[in-house]
């Protein structure tokens, strides 16, 4: 950000003298760096380690790997011979230049209703930032998915572009909530459940995703599985400094931290915790949980108090902005244990902020655990508690280490 | 070929608990910092993972995070008649290597010396007369106690030390140590949760009129957040701490109290595995261009820097500054120079009370808890009847059950056989120990130097220790020991074994890990290697940080003070060096 | 430094002491020697000890091995407290160790010159324990061949085979370095019976047992303050207990 922020000084000392609308031009292209910013372009256009926004990483969905592209004003490798219909026909319509197809990895249903005044300042600012040259070839899918015209059927079975509406019945803070999260922040792209098709499971709004071997956890105000427990303030805490009493982010999210939510506004904040506590999860009853002298759960407490109770305590309760407390944690509820299993395996480093440096990091039992014992611990630590959530089981474990090994 | 790389405003050598606090101070003045490290780099979750950091012979026993005599081992002698040979394997002290130092597998003692410490041959000068300190060379630091609050004070909040005050800005607190200087404030965090074997003894001390306190801890008794923002677990007591590094969060290092935020800052950086062979001087010999090391390919390296910091373990500091001809090095035959002299180190003497149906389970166990009684340390007792000066701390500190080197047996028992399995199995939970920690003073005898025939892997000779415990410390030791035995006669139980120290150190059992001195701060230049802001008085840019600043150790663990000396050089530099570079204090 | 005294760090000889063959874990040795920005991580990695496969000896010839086994069983008997120092692995550990880092002194200053020391400056000798231990067998085969009319060690009656060990702990036979050599070995004896099973020895825990040592465990905050009582739970390996199994008693 300190460089992004260097870069607009320099522009605007480049204008001041310009013309009468170089004010205008720095305070769009400054707005636009925010509504970078909010979108968090960088998670998917900017490597770990890279240049900003010069191409990502690899990204793997369920039809085969892409490649974010470079949206620098690199007129070769970048965005620079775009115009703003080009960019703007991107974000609305899932439609680049020369009419090329996007694929709604990159999130063009939540764009989509993004306002035009947005749209306008976030051009203007990828207009202004470092041309870099870097040649990206996003498509590495597999026939059929690697003809880009498949998505036309896709865009007409699931994707209707509208700009957001506001509820008159609800507070302007509650509409900007939900125009953030649903708009440039693009919540949805991870924590709502995609269809075979990968599109949003509508009626399954923020009910834990899965994606690239990680859940995205239910961020409802379910009690049981979502963040029910959370005050408004838990959760603005969570998305400012990464680590509210009850939890510290680690894995994809710890990079929207890192990225984007740390730097948003705290009105912005406010707002988005304030639609969150309106989002009704499923609301169905909690399982009955696994009996404490079930054998499963026996083998699994052996486990947890010889290698989890050090840090996570052996009541559950964690250590405030340290190690995330299990009790009642709608990660460990979830249906999904896919988190739950990839971080006994591989370990985990929780992110790093200004406000919450720590940086812990949960050691790999991979090597010191079988499948049976992550499974049986796992089980534990999701029917104790207050927990409860369906058992782990040994294949589930060995299918995430094949996956991991990859 | 020589690698010539980019100048840095300051190159830091050694990143252990003073390198990692005056690069925050420095990086936050805005200096561009880079820290050389000739261990790797640690982490918490790889290498102290918590499955298998509970190793005792990996890293009690063949000591796999200290410095392996293979990279740098010393030689000894007793004295100056003797044949100095190597140390082949460390036992007496067990220096540190990698990030974090020593630092990262210390017990956790964190102490501030008592006011008296700092100016030492003053006030045993006044108190006793100037015949009673004759045949020894204590010196006052040149700095005080009052100068340095502050500084003690930081340390102790940046690490989440766990105690209680017994001197709050001048009230004396119950509960805490009475013979302690002044605090500014209570200790961040309240006392550790008691095991019984301390309580035991706190009782049968505080039945005869001592002052048992519980002993200030850098294992945390509270989950903590530091004002870096660091957030810190509390002790689990696992009783894997001393020679371990901590696998929750819960001791106080570097890596726990710093490092994140450092590691954040854009003006900061670290180089592992690189071994720093000299300080660089100009030809004036007066100034210090940067450093020259090997990487860890192997390859040579000249770093420049306007600001040369030592911080490597206080012997290794001696030996850099040696090697790099920094200063006069100390000839005992005349008593002259400077880089050297006043070694010191540490008295010390164990007992055992030997106990029947007890359940002591000495495993559940922490580095830094327990009970300490200061009555008779430094001069906190009246020594005008005695026949030395110093002192010592009686401490019940059980840091753990680990059993291959912890077997307690009474005297007479066989070493092997049924009937040292009977006895094995007997005292192990029956067994309560408690020791001495006493000062070791300055003598002329004592002294660091370079060895003239053993050298190290690089072809540089070794460092020369030359120490055996002076006449004064025996006698301060063994009336201590006699104290001791007062306690163990009030527990009871049915055989007391008290431990007396005895002339002739010994390299081979472990000690202590407290060795002090030989890059002195002071006064003058002609008695003290580095002025009181810890700057060389020889190469104004060089300054020297650690234990080896102290003219003298006190009968406490020095952590405590290595910290606030940090703090303290830290602010000469960003206050006063960095306006105005050059000697800060006219000699 | 020149060209002519190449310098190649091996972190993993100064690092570990558990690396005791070749196969050694690579993850966290790829680690850059420049930091900065973050702290370093890397998913999966760890560098736990890597026991040996068992069912052969490193280092010990079967002679050797067979003499090894008496003395730690006599060293460490089987009674009515627990087993002995043969059933436990004593004799398996050491001839792992041996086999590592600890055998051939890497990690130690070897240079020269080699003289002798005072008791103060402790082992200055040249050979590493690889070395010690086959002189020091030698040694005591040819002493019981000598004493008891070509025997074996390993063959003597239990009171016979003290009485050697007790002569070569109290230095009183033929061989000078027989008491360092009795050290040596008790010393390794004993961090046989009581280190982590993973090295070989301590089988089932039973040194730990036997004192009560409940092992690597990690977190004692619900027993800390239950002064003078019994601490409930069984001791723990690094390697797991057998608790960890589903169904297990």
């Amino acid at each position: 950000m300190k460089k992004a922020a260097l870069l607009a000084g320099v522009i605007a000392a480049a204008l001041v003298s310009a013309s009468g609308f170089a004010s205008d031009l720095f305070d769009r292209i400054n707005a636009g760096r925010y509504k970078a910013v909010l979108a968090d372009c960088a998670a998917c256009h900017t490597k770990p380690g890279g240049r900003p926004f010069a191409g990502g990483a690899p990204l793997d969905t369920p039809f085969g790997k892409l490649i974010p592209s470079n949206i620098t004003p690199d007129r070769e490798t970048g965005i620079g011979n775009w115009s703003y219909a080009d960019f703007r026909g991107a974000l609305k319509e899932g439609v680049g230049k020369g009419g090329k197809r996007l694929y709604p990895a990159m999130p063009y249903p939540a764009y989509s209703t993004m306002t035009e005044a947005d749209i306008a300042d976030l051009w203007a600012y990828l207009q202004k930032i470092e041309p870099v040259s870097n040649r990206v070839v996003s498509n590495q899918l597999p026939f059929p998915f690697s003809i880009r015209t498949v998505m036309i059927g896709w865009n007409l079975l699931n994707f209707s572009p509208s700009e957001f509406k506001p509820d008159p019945a609800k507070s302007a803070e509650w509409n900007r909530g939900a125009y953030l999260l649903n708009g440039p922040a693009h919540c949805g792209t991870c924590h709502t459940p995609k269809s075979l098709l990968g599109a949003d499971k509508t009626d399954q709004f923020l009910r834990a995703g899965n994606l690239q071997s990680w859940v995205a956890p239910d961020i409802t105000n379910d009690a049981h599985k979502g963040i029910g427990g959370w005050a408004a303030e838990d959760i603005v805490a969570y998305l400012k400094t990464g680590a509210n009493r009850f939890d510290i982010a680690s894995g994809p999210m710890a990079e929207v931290v890192a990225n984007s939510t740390q730097y948003w506004t705290d009105a912005d904040l406010n707002a988005v915790a304030t639609y969150l506590k309106d989002i009704k999860g499923a609301g169905t009853a909690p399982p009955r949980p696994l009996d404490a002298g079930d054998p499963l759960m026996l083998a699994g407490k052996a486990v947890f108090t010889d290698r989890c109770s050090a840090c996570h305590v052996s009541s559950g309760e964690g250590a405030p902005f340290l190690f995330p407390k299990l009790a009642k944690a709608p990660v460990v509820n979830g249906d999904d244990p896919t988190s739950l299993i990839r971080v006994v395996l591989e370990g985990s480093q929780a992110g790093s902020t200004k406000a919450r440096p720590t940086t812990p990091a949960m050691p790999s039992f991979a090597w010191n655990l079988g499948d049976a014992e992550v499974a049986s611990v796992l089980s534990y630590v999701r029917n104790s508690w207050g927990n409860a959530a369906p058992a782990v089981t040994p294949a589930q474990v060995k299918d995430m280490r094949a996956k991991l090994a990859r | 070929m020589v690698r010539k790389l980019p100048r840095k405003d300051v190159v830091i050598v050694g990143l252990g608990w003073t390198g990692a606090i005056l690069a925050h101070e420095l990086t936050d003045a805005g200096l561009d910092v880079v820290a050389i490290e000739r261990g790797p780099w640690r982490d918490t979750a790889t290498d102290f993972n918590v499955a298998y950091a509970p190793d005792e012979l990996r890293y009690a026993i063949r000591k796999d995070l200290f410095l392996q005599p293979a990279q740098e081992a010393m030689t000894m002698r007793n004295n100056i008649s003797q044949t100095a040979l190597p140390m082949r394997d460390y036992g007496s002290f067990l220096p540190g290597t990698g990030v974090g130092g020593a630092g990262t597998h210390w017990n956790g003692h964190t102490w501030r010396f008592f006011p008296s410490d700092f100016v030492l041959k003053t006030h045993l000068t006044e108190r006793y007369g100037a015949s009673r300190i004759a045949d020894l060379t204590v010196q006052d630091w040149g700095v005080t106690y009052d100068e340095l609050e502050n500084a003690f004070d930081r340390f102790e909040y940046l690490a989440g030390i766990s105690g209680k005050a017994g001197n709050l800005n001048g009230r004396i607190e119950a509960g805490g140590n009475p013979f302690e200087g002044p605090r500014s404030r209570e200790y961040p965090l309240p006392p550790m949760q008691m095991t019984y074997a301390p309580t035991l003894f706190a009782e049968a001390a505080r039945s005869i009129g001592l002052h048992p306190f519980p002993t200030p801890s850098a294992n945390l008794s509270k989950a903590y957040v530091n004002p870096l923002g660091i957030a810190m677990g509390q002790c689990t007591f696992c009783g894997f701490c001393e020679r371990f590094g901590c696998a929750n969060y819960s001791k106080s290092s570097a890596h726990t109290t710093i490092l994140p935020v450092l590691m954040r800052k854009s003006n900061f950086e670290a180089r592992t595995e690189c071994e720093v062979l000299k300080v660089d001087l100009a030809s004036d010999g007066k100034t210090a261009k940067g450093v020259t090391y090997v990487d860890v390919t192997g390859e040579l390296c000249e770093q420049p820097a306007d600001i040369v910091l030592l911080n490597a373990y206080g012997l290794h500091n001696v030996r850099l500054m040696l090697l790099s001809k920094i200063g006069t090095p100390y000839d005992p035959a005349t008593g002259t120079g400077t880089v050297g002299c006043n070694y010191a180190y540490q008295t010390n003497a164990s007992t055992q009370v030997f106990f029947e149906g007890k359940n002591f389970n000495p495993f559940i166990a922490a580095g830094a808890l327990g009970q300490t009684v200061d009555d008779y340390n430094g001069d906190a007792f009246d020594h005008a009847a005695l026949d030395f000066v110093g002192g010592a701390g009686i401490n019940c500190i059980p840091t753990n059950g680990r059993p291959i080197a912890y077997r307690p047996t009474p005297p007479g028992t066989p070493r092997w056989g049924s009937a040292w399995k009977k006895a094995a199995k007997e005292n192990y939970g029956n067994t309560l120990t408690f020791s001495s920690q006493g000062s070791s003073y300055a003598a002329r005898g004592n002294y660091l130097d370079l060895d003239p025939t053993y050298k190290d892997r690089f072809g540089r000779p070794l460092l020369r220790v030359t120490f055996d415990f002076p006449d004064n410390d025996i006698r301060m030791s063994n009336w201590v020991s006699d104290r001791m035995q007062q306690i163990a006669t009030t527990l009871g139980g049915k055989q007391a074994v008290v431990g007396r120290a005895r002339k002739g150190w010994n390299s081979v059992p472990y000690q202590s890990t407290h060795n002090t001195g030989g890059a002195i701060m002071g006064t003058d230049p002609n008695t003290s290697a580095v002025n009181r802001h810890l700057q060389s008085w020889d190469v104004p840019n060089v300054f020297v940080v650690g234990a080896s600043a102290f003219p003298q150790n006190a009968g406490k663990n020095p952590t405590g003070p290595v910290g606030a000396l940090a703090f303290w050089a830290a602010d000469a530099i960003r206050n006063h060096y960095l306006k105005n570079p050059g000697k800060l204090v006219q000699a | 430094m020149t060209s002519s005294t190449p310098f190649r760090p091996s972190r993993r000889g100064f690092l570990s002491s558990t690396g005791m063959t070749l196969l050694v874990a690579s993850i966290a040795g790829a680690k850059a020697a420049e930091h900065s920005g973050t702290l370093p991580w890397k998913p999966f990695a760890a560098l736990p000890p890597q026991p040996l496969p068992g069912g052969r000896w490193y280092v010990f010839t079967a002679d050797e091995a067979r003499m090894v086994e008496a003395i730690v069983d006599r060293l460490i008997p089987a009674d009515d407290l627990s087993i002995g120092g043969k059933e436990a692995g004593c004799a398996t550990f050491i001839d792992r160790q041996l086999a590592g880092s600890y055998g051939s002194s890497e990690r130690l200053y070897t240079q020269g010159p080699f003289l002798p020391g005072l008791p103060t400056q402790g082992y200055q000798g040249a050979e590493a324990p690889v070395a010690r231990y086959r002189a020091g067998l030698a040694a005591l085969a040819q002493h019981v061949r000598s004493q008891f009319a070509g025997k074996a060690f390993a063959d003597l009656a239990p009171a016979d085979q003290d009485k050697v060990l007790a002569d070569f702990d109290a230095g009183k036979v033929a061989y000078p370095a027989a008491a360092g050599f009795f050290n040596l070995l008790l010393q390794n004896s004993m961090e046989g019976f009581f280190a982590d099973p993973i090295y070989g020895g301590n089988k089932d825990m039973a040194g730990w047992k036997l004192l009560g040592f409940p092992g690597a465990r990690y977190d004692y905050r619900d027993y800390v303050t239950a002064h003078n009582q019994p601490f409930p739970l069984p001791p723990l390996s690094i390697a797991g207990r057998p608790e960890w199994k589903v169904g297990s008693k």
